[in-house]
C-alpha cells in the first residue's frame, strides 16, 4: 500500500500517530488539521496537498531509515585526462576512517575528481570516471541531493552566517536531522570544538562573532558528529588556527572519510596517501615514505616555532634573536 | 526544442548559474553532442542581463513588463517566445524570470521549473516563497562556498520539507561547481514544440483594484475592486497576519489550482 492510499483511509488521529512530523508539514502548507481525531483526513485535505503529503512521508522515512545506514567505501575508477588519454591510477579506494590527501597545482582537475565523487559518476562526466560507493554502482539516491549528499565540505572561505547563538544553532541543526538526544549532541559539539579551537567560547556565543580559528572547530565537530555525508573533503584549513591533528582525528573518530586538498607538508604526511592530480587526471597515489614520516617530526617542531615566533610578536616583542 | 523555465529570488544567482551551465550545455560530452541555447529574459523595470547572454553568444530576448504584473505579462507572452525559440533554431530555450513577490511561478505543466534559491537568503525564506519553490522540478540552492556544512544541510532540510518532490542541486555561480550535473538534467527535458493550450501549474493572482488601474491616492474611498483588509486584531495586537492562511480569503485558485 502506498502512503497515499493510506492516507486517503486515515484518520486525523492515526496520522498524528503515525507520523508526528506531518501535521508541521500540512500547517506550513496553510492546513490546520482538526482536533477531533476521529475526523477524515481527506475531507480536511485536498487532493493535491494529500499527494505532497505521502510525497514528503515516502521521504522521511527513506530519511529516517537511511539513519543506520554507513558507507564502508568509496572507489574511484580511473577515466581519462584533459587529452583524452587514459588516466594513470586506474583505481582508488578510500575506506572510512582514512584520510586522503589531494595534491597538485591550480586548474588541474582537483574539483572535477571531488565534483565525480559528489556525482558518484557512472562515465557520465567529462572524465569517463566510474564511482563505486561500498562496491555498487550509480546509486541514483546520492544525486537527489539536499540532505543525502555523498560529500560534506570545509572550506577556509566558509563563514557562518546566522545570527544565533552556538547553542541554539547547532541544536537547529541537530532538529533538521532529527538526531536523537539533542541536547547530548549539543554539548559534545561544543566540547570538541573547544578542545580543538584553543581559545574557548560559550554555548550563547553568536555564531557570527566567533573568531576564524573558533569558526572552523565548530564546523569540524559539527561535520563529524551531525553531516550525514561520509565523506568530508577539507579545503585548504592550513592556516586555519586549530589543533589540525586532532581536527583530523574528531573526523576518523567518526569514521568518515576524510578528503583533504592541503599543500601544508604536514597536513600532507599526516595522511595515509596522496593522490597527485595533473592535466585532469589521477597521476599517481603516493604513500608517505619511512623518510617522510621520520621528517614529520621536525616539520613539526618548525610549525611550533614559527607558532611561538608570532606568539612574541603578538605581545609586543621584537624578534632580533630567534 | 525543449524548454527550461528558471525562476527565483532576485539576486540569487540565477544568470550566474545558467551561464555556467549553457557551457556545458553547448559543448560536445558524455552525454551528447552540444546543443544550440538561447535565453528569454523576463524582468520588471530593467535589466542588462540580456547584454550578459549576448556576450556570451547566446540568442537572447528581454521582456519588460512594466507597469504590468510581471507575472501576466509572462504567461501572456511565453507561447510567442517558444516560437521565437523555434524560428532560432534552438535546441533548448530558457526563460528566467525574477520571482517578485513570491505568490506566483511561471511554471507550466511538462515543462521543466527551476527554482533558484540561496545559502544566504535565510533559513526561513525556503517557507516564505511559495508556489516558485513547491512547485519546481528542480531547486537549485547557490551561494554554497561561503556559508558552513550545517547552515547548507539545514537550508537544504527546510528546502526539502517544502518540496519534497524536487531534485536539491547545489550550484556554484562563480566557480560552477555543480553547473555539469545541473546541464545533464537538461537534456533529459521533454520536446515542447508548443505551449498554446497548456496549463500553468500555479494560477496567477488574484487582481483587478483601482491600483491595478493607476490609482495613486490613499484612502478606503479610492479603493475598489479586489480589496481586502490586515486583521489587527481589536487592539492592534495581531500584527502578523499571513494573508494565504485567511480562511476564505478570494484567492483564485491556489493550492486546488494545480
Amino acid at each position: 500500500m502506498t502512503h497515499l492510499d493510506l492516507l486517503r483511509g486515515a484518520t486525523v488521529g492515526a496520522l498524528r500517530e503515525r507520523w508526528p512530523y506531518a501535521e508541521r508539514f500540512l500547517g506550513e502548507r496553510g492546513l490546520e488539521l482538526p482536533e477531533a481525531p476521529a475526523a477524515a483526513l481527506a475531507d480536511c485535505c485536498d487532493a493535491a496537498l494529500l499527494a505532497d503529503l505521502a510525497a514528503f512521508l515516502t521521504e522521511m522515512e527513506a530519511f529516517l531509515s537511511a539513519e543506520e545506514e554507513t558507507v564502508g567505501a568509496i572507489t574511484v575508477l580511473g577515466g581519462r585526462d584533459k587529452r583524452g588519454e587514459p588516466e594513470a591510477v586506474r583505481e582508488l579506494t578510500v575506506d572510512k576512517g582514512d584520510v586522503v590527501c589531494i595534491v597538485g597545482p591550480t586548474g588541474s582537475g582537483k574539483s572535477r575528481l571531488l565534483a565525480d565523487i559528489e556525482w558518484v559518476a557512472r562515465g557520465d562526466t567529462p572524465t569517463g570516471r566510474r564511482v563505486l560507493v561500498d562496491g555498487r554502482e550509480g546509486d541514483e539516491r546520492w544525486r537527489a541531493g539536499g540532505d543525502r549528499k555523498l560529500v560534506a565540505q570545509l572550506s577556509q572561505n566558509m563563514n557562518f552566517v546566522i545570527d544565533m547563538g552556538v547553542g541554539d544553532f547547532l541544536a537547529l541543526h541537530a532538529e533538521s536531522r532529527r538526531a536523537d538526544d539533542i541536547p547530548g549532541k549539543v554539548n559534545r559539539i561544543w566540547e570538541e570544538a573547544n578542545a580543538l579551537a584553543g581559545e574557548p567560547f560559550a554555548l550563547d556565543t553568536p555564531v557570527t562573532s566567533l573568531s576564524g580559528g573558533q569558526s572552523r572547530a565548530l564546523m569540524i565537530a559539527d561535520t563529524a558528529v551531525l553531516s550525514r555525508s561520509p565523506v568530508v573533503l577539507i579545503d585548504e584549513i592550513e592556516n586555519a588556527g586549530i589543533d589540525r591533528r586532532k581536527a583530523l582525528e574528531v573526523l576518523v573518530g567518526q569514521d568518515k572519510i576524510v578528503l583533504m586538498a592541503t599543500h601544508d607538508p604536514i597536513l600532507a604526511l599526516m595522511g595515509d596517501r596522496r593522490v597527485v592530480i595533473g592535466g585532469g587526471a589521477m597521476r599517481a597515489v603516493v604513500e608517505p615514505s619511512d623518510a617522510e614520516r621520520a621528517n614529520l617530526a621536525e616539520l613539526r617542531a618548525l610549525d611550533a616555532r614559527l607558532m611561538e615566533l608570532r606568539g612574541r610578536l603578538r605581545r609586543g616583542e621584537r624578534l632580533d634573536v630567534i | 526544442m525543449r524548454f527550461v523555465t528558471v525562476s527565483g529570488p532576485p539576486s540569487s544567482g540565477k544568470t550566474a548559474v545558467i551561464l555556467k551551465t549553457v557551457a556545458h550545455v553547448r559543448q560536445d560530452g558524455p552525454q551528447g553532442p552540444g546543443l544550440r541555447v538561447g535565453v528569454v529574459k523576463f524582468d520588471c523595470l530593467s535589466t542588462l542581463d540580456d547584454e550578459t547572454y549576448a556576450r556570451h553568444g547566446l540568442p537572447v530576448r528581454k521582456g519588460l513588463s512594466g507597469a504590468l504584473c510581471p507575472d501576466h505579462y509572462f504567461v501572456s507572452n511565453v507561447e510567442e517566445c517558444v516560437q521565437w525559440g523555434r524560428g532560432e533554431g534552438l535546441d533548448v530555450l530558457v526563460s528566467e524570470s525574477a520571482g517578485l513577490c513570491n505568490r506566483c511561478s511561471p511554471y507550466i505543466r511538462d515543462v521543466l521549473a527551476v527554482c533558484v534559491i540561496d545559502n544566504l537568503s535565510g533559513i526561513d525564506t525556503p517557507q516564505k516563497i511559495g508556489p516558485m519553490l513547491k512547485s519546481a522540478d528542480i531547486v537549485v540552492i547557490t551561494k554554497g562556498d561561503v556559508v558552513s556544512q550545517a547552515e547548507r544541510e539545514v537550508f537544504a532540510a527546510r528546502v526539502r520539507r517544502v518540496n519534497p518532490k524536487a531534485r536539491i542541486l547545489h550550484v556554484n555561480g562563480v566557480t560552477g561547481q555543480g553547473s555539469f550535473e545541473f546541464a545533464s538534467l537538461w537534456r533529459e527535458g521533454d520536446e515542447v514544440d508548443t505551449v498554446e493550450g497548456r496549463r500553468l501549474r500555479f494560477s496567477m493572482p488574484a487582481a483587478l483594484c483601482s491600483y491595478c488601474l493607476g490609482e495613486t491616492r490613499i484612502g478606503a474611498q479610492y479603493q475598489l475592486g479586489n480589496v481586502r483588509k490586515i486583521d489587527l486584531g481589536q487592539a492592534g495586537a495581531n500584527l502578523e497576519v499571513d494573508a494565504d492562511r485567511q480562511r476564505g480569503a478570494p484567492l483564485s485558485g491556489g493550492e486546488g489550482a494545480r
